[in-house]
This record gives structure tokens, C-alpha cells and sequence, in this order.
């Protein structure tokens, strides 16, 4: 679905990602992990072509994004960003239906396709009686879901999500991820979850890539990538991945964090 | 209660409340006289009616004055407008971040400097459009903190950039001597001495930069919650950014080239609007070329009959003087509705 091939960013002159290899498949849900500050966020910029690599490539079904549009790339791939600050006061339906823009032509007006498809957007995230309400008057959790059915409203193949539990609730940090699986496992959307929060995201991915000093430490299903080693250098933390059977899915037991160690 | 839904459900009153206000007060203005007409006569006078006289008073002495009040009320209307969507920044506008004091600078450089290859008339307003983006940009550049446009540097320095501009016309008019009484009456806006050919200037300029705007309503509403919820939804923020930019600043100097400064219609016009109707650019926009149009129709009218015995007041100290206390209004009292909070 999405292909990185040997790139490299560098900020001013500081790397912030240095040869980075990826093939990320349709239909899966894949984490891309590591602390903060570890070049993530950059790398889920660089999907969306929102940065330009210095080096190397990011190539969507074969076709390098460069030589696409933005408006073009918006019609396979929605972003779900980190900060959604939003100080006008925008119904949540009119935002929602922002996710029709890269369809529509200049004076073009939402059809009743369009309208369905934003409602149907509203439903899945359960904001539907939101609709009317002013988004600057809305929690960060209440947002954050406006901002996912808003980029379910693009209708992508790929949604790429940034730090998506970061200023939830933890009801809503399960719901937000619960939704995003179940539209991959059901309707085969690929989605890229970039997270430092180990043990929630564990939970959901077919895949993790660990980011380590700049570079992809390693990539696989969680009970490759997650050893005790990996997990020791890349998040400073004695963990062990057991399969936990109240929960049906992997789990990260964390054991306390390394001794002597940065 | 929300109002964000009761506000949407109201715009097309607020348009015909605008259609009305426009057209009441255009018909008001163009009856000012010597002796006035009555809103009878002047309005069947303007369909080719009546007597001579006032088909005179009508479309020879008035029409030329209303219309470019029009054109210059709904250019600043709807610059302000984008220029507030642009910045995300409600407190931006032409006159607050100093582009009325660049393009008065040029303009004034124009008036007092006159040169052979290229008439006045065209002089001013191009060099009224080359300070007037100057401005903008240095306005732009200094209150940038790393790709941020936090509302405090930007009012700073479109305050501090203003100031020293508007020094340098001031220094200007001290130097031009005979002609200084002539800057100092255009630099309170003045729209007496408009003419068709002026109008035949300015009308193509306003015209082609709010085609621009309106046209890019629905990339300015995406860009309003961020560039980075733009570029996702695949605005090209940059470039957009640029054209808006561009778009205003020609408005903006197209209107001050040849009526001089009228500060707040771009600020309190679309505020008003936004309280009313709520932030949707594609309603918004429309609603600011408008309601700029009947703020300056209403205020140009004002300006005729509020004191008869000193004559006609410049319309830019009835902007003013409307304008700021409303202004001062919103700051204290509906905070959350403008988007300050």
C-alpha cells in the first residue's frame, strides 16, 4: 500500500530520520513506536508528503508522492493530527464535511452522496448529536473524535493517526483504537498508528516498527519485535509481550525500568 | 443551547437584511445635495426619472461617489475578512497590521513626487500596491516565531511597522508644502473627488482580488483550523496563502490609492458577520463584500448629514468613530463567539 524506500530527513543539518525502510500493507494495522522525540511524528509527516525527504522516497501503491498533488493524496490517505486546537467556531458537521473537500471542484456544492457519507462518518465515531454544536466549545476527547470522522469522511484507503490516545480519556483512547480496527479488519482500511504509549497500542497492531536512534530498529509482529532486548534499548524498560487470554490480544507487562542505563 | 446551528439558519436573513441596508442607504447618499432630494425622488432619478436637476444631482455628482464607496467598503469588507482567516487571527485586518499605513505611504510618495513615464493617476495606486505588499510582508516576517503567527507579535508589529510608517507620510506632508493640505485630507479618507475614470481603475483591481478570495473560500475554511488540517485535506497552504495574501493587499491598496484611510470596516465588518452567521467562508465572504459596502454607504452618509453646518466630515474619522467603540465592545463582551477565547 505504502512504500518507504532508503529515506533519509535531516532538520536544518540535525538527522531526524536516517535510512528508513518500510512496506506497510494493506488492510493491517501497523504502530510505529519509540520514545518521544525519536523521529516518529516526522516519519507520518513525510507519509502524507506534508515534509519532503531529503533522501529516498514514499511511494503509494507504486506512485511516488512527489509527483502527486496534495489534493490527490488526500483522497487515499487521511491524517488524524496530534493537536486539534480549533478556535472558530466551526459546527462539527461543517468540519466533518471538510473531509469531502479533496472531491470536490472549486464551486462545487457537497452532494447527497457526500452528505450520506458524513453523516455515516458521524455515526461510527457517535458524535451524530454533536452535529450542531460549535467544535471551540467541545472537550479535547469530543474533537478528537470529530477529527477521526472527519478523516473517515475522505473514505481512505490509509489514516494515518498521530498520538492518538494522547489527550483522551482512557474510554475513549479504547474507543478511538477499537473503531480503527474494526473498520481495517472489516472494510480493509490500512491504518498507521504513531504512539510512544506501548501497552495500549500493542493491543491492536498486526505490526510495530521500533524507531531507535533515527533509524527502524526492527519491524514485525508484536512477538518478534518486543523482546525483552528490544524493548530494554529502545524504551529503557525490563518488559515481557505475554498473550493475555482475559484480554484476547498481546499484552506488555511492564517489570520496571532499566537500571544504569541513560 | 449551541447557537453554531441558529447562527447557520439565519444567514439568508442576514443577506437580505444586507441587500436592504445597502440599498436604502445608497439611495439615502445619493440624495445629499445642496438641497437634498427626498428618498422619492432620488431613487426614480436613478431609474431615469424625474427632472433634469436631479437626474443631475443623481448620476453626474452622487453616483460616481457612491459607487466607489461601494467598491472600497466592499473590498476592505472582504480583505479583512480573509486576511482574519488567513492568520487565524481574528484581530488581523488591513488597518490594524499597518497595510492602509504602507499604501498610504506609497500613495503619499506619489502625490508629492510626480514622474514623466507613467500618469498619477496609475503612479499612485502602483506604488500604493508595492508598499502596500512590502508591508506585508515585513508585517509577516517579524511576528513569524517558527512558523507561528501568535496574536501578540502580530498586532505588535503591524502597530510598531504602522506607526513608523505612517511618521514617514507624516514627514512627507510636513515636506510637501503646498500640496500638504491635500495629503492631510486624503489621509482621513475622502471620498469627494472620486471620479468614473478613478472607478474605471479600482472597480477591475476589487473585482478581480475578491474573485480570487471567494473563489478559494473552502481552502481558507480548512486553513482556519490549521495548515497542517489543510495539507492533510489537500490545500496546497502555501501557495493559497499567497494568493489570498496578495489579493488583499491589492484591494487594500486599491482602496486607499484613491479614497486615502479608512480603517475598521475590515475589522468590525466581518466581525459583526461572524457573530451573526457564524465562520463559514463561503457564506462569509459574500456576506463581507456586502455588509462592506452598507457599513461605508451608512457611514458616508453620516458623514454628510451629522453636521450640516461644518459640511462633509472625512469618512475615515465616521469609520472611526464608529467603528472603534464597537470594536472595544467585542473585546470586553462576546469573546468566545469571534474566536478571541
Amino acid at each position: 500500500m505504502l512504500a518507504v524506500k532508503d529515506l533519509s530527513f535531516k532538520y536544518k543539518e540535525r538527522p531526524v530520520l536516517e535510512d528508513v525502510d518500510l512496506e506497510i500493507r494493506r488492510g493491517e494495522v501497523i504502530g510505529i513506536l519509540g520514545p518521544n522525540g525519536c523521529g516518529k511524528t516526522t516519519l507520518l509527516k513525510l507519509l502524507n508528503r506534508n515534509l519532503h525527504p531529503q533522501e529516498g522516497k514514499v511511494l503509494l501503491e507504486g506512485t511516488d508522492l512527489e509527483g502527486m498533488s496534495k489534493r490527490r493524496i488526500a483522497r487515499h490517505i487521511a491524517v488524524v493530527p496530534q493537536s486539534n486546537e480549533i478556535r472558530f467556531a466551526f459546527t462539527v458537521r461543517d468540519i466533518v464535511s471538510m473531509g469531502r473537500m479533496p472531491f470536490l471542484d472549486r464551486f462545487q456544492g457537497e452532494s447527497a452522496e457526500d452528505m450520506r457519507i458524513v453523516d455515516e462518518a458521524m455515526e461510527r465515531t457517535n458524535i451524530k448529536e454533536f452535529a450542531d454544536r460549535a467544535i471551540n466549545t467541545m472537550s479535547g476527547g469530543e474533537r478528537q473524535r470529530v477529527i477521526i470522522a472527519r478523516a473517515l469522511a475522505q473514505r481512505p484507503e490509509v489514516i494515518l493517526l498521530d498520538e492518538p490516545t494522547l489527550h483522551l480519556d482512557i474510554n475513549h483512547q479504547f474507543e478511538v483504537l477499537d473503531l480503527v480496527h474494526e473498520l481495517s479488519r472489516k472494510e480493509g482500511l490500512t491504518v498507521v498508528i504513531v504512539s510512544h504509549d506501548l501497552p495500549m497500542v500493542v493491543r491492536y497492531c498486526d505490526r510495530m516498527v521500533l524507531i531507535h536512534d533515527h533509524r527502524v530498529h526492527a519491524i514485525g509482529p508484536p512477538e518478534e519485535v518486543l523482546t525483552r532486548e528490544n524493548m530494554r534499548t529502545v524504551f529503557n524498560i525490563e518488559a515481557v509481550l505475554t498473550y493475555d487470554e482475559m484480554l484476547g490480544s498481546n499484552c506488555v507487562k511492564i517489570l520496571g525500568s532499566c537500571p544504569g542505563r541513560r | 443551547m449551541d447557537g453554531a446551528a441558529k447562527r447557520k439558519g439565519r444567514t439568508p436573513a442576514v443577506f437580505a437584511v444586507l441587500f436592504l441596508l445597502l440599498f436604502v442607504f445608497m439611495v439615502l447618499d445619493l440624495a445629499q445635495a445642496f438641497v437634498p432630494l427626498t428618498f422619492g425622488e432620488a431613487f426614480w432619478a436613478l431609474l431615469g426619472k424625474g427632472t433634469e436637476t436631479h437626474r443631475i444631482i443623481i448620476w453626474e455628482m452622487n453616483l460616481p461617489r457612491v459607487t466607489m464607496a461601494c467598491l472600497v467598503g466592499a473590498g476592505l469588507g472582504i480583505a479583512g475578512a480573509v486576511m482574519q482567516a488567513v492568520f487565524r487571527n481574528p484581530m488581523a485586518s488591513p488597518y490594524i497590521l499597518g497595510l492602509s499605513s504602507g499604501a498610504s505611504l506609497g500613495a503619499a510618495v506619489g502625490l508629492t513626487f510626480t514622474v514623466t513615464w507613467l500618469p498619477q493617476m496609475l503612479m499612485i495606486p502602483l506604488l500604493a500596491f508595492v508598499s502596500c505588499m512590502a508591508t506585508l510582508f515585513l508585517v509577516y516576517y517579524i511576528s513569524n516565531i517558527g512558523g507561528r503567527v501568535p496574536t501578540e507579535t502580530l498586532l505588535l508589529a503591524g502597530i510598531a511597522v504602522g506607526s513608523l510608517l505612517s511618521a514617514l507620510v507624516s514627514l512627507l506632508t510636513y515636506l510637501a508644502g503646498e500640496q500638504m493640505e491635500g495629503i492631510v485630507y486624503w489621509t482621513m479618507g475622502n471620498l469627494t473627488n472620486a471620479t468614473w475614470e478613478n472607478i474605471l481603475i479600482v472597480a477591475p483591481l476589487m473585482v478581480a482580488g475578491s474573485l480570487v478570495m471567494v473563489s478559494s473560500s473552502r481552502e481558507l475554511n480548512a486553513m482556519m483550523l490549521g495548515d497542517a488540517h489543510a495539507l492533510d485535506l489537500g490545500v496546497e497552504v502555501k501557495r493559497v496563502r499567497l494568493q489570498l495574501l496578495v489579493a488583499s493587499a491589492l484591494v487594500t491598496a486599491a482602496a486607499v490609492a484613491f479614497v486615502g484611510v479608512i480603517g475598521f470596516v475590515g475589522l468590525v465588518v466581518p466581525h459583526i458577520l461572524r457573530i451573526l452567521m457564524g465562520p463559514d467562508n463561503r457564506m462569509l465572504l459574500p456576506a463581507s463584500l456586502l455588509g462592506g459596502a452598507a457599513f461605508l454607504m451608512i457611514c458616508d452618509y453620516i458623514s454628510r448629514v451629522i453636521a450640516p453646518n461644518i459640511g462633509i466630515l472625512p469618512i475615515g474619522i465616521v469609520t472611526a468613530l464608529i467603528g472603534a467603540p464597537y470594536f472595544i465592545y467585542l473585546l470586553r463582551r462576546r469573546r468566545t463567539e469571534v474566536g478571541w477565547d
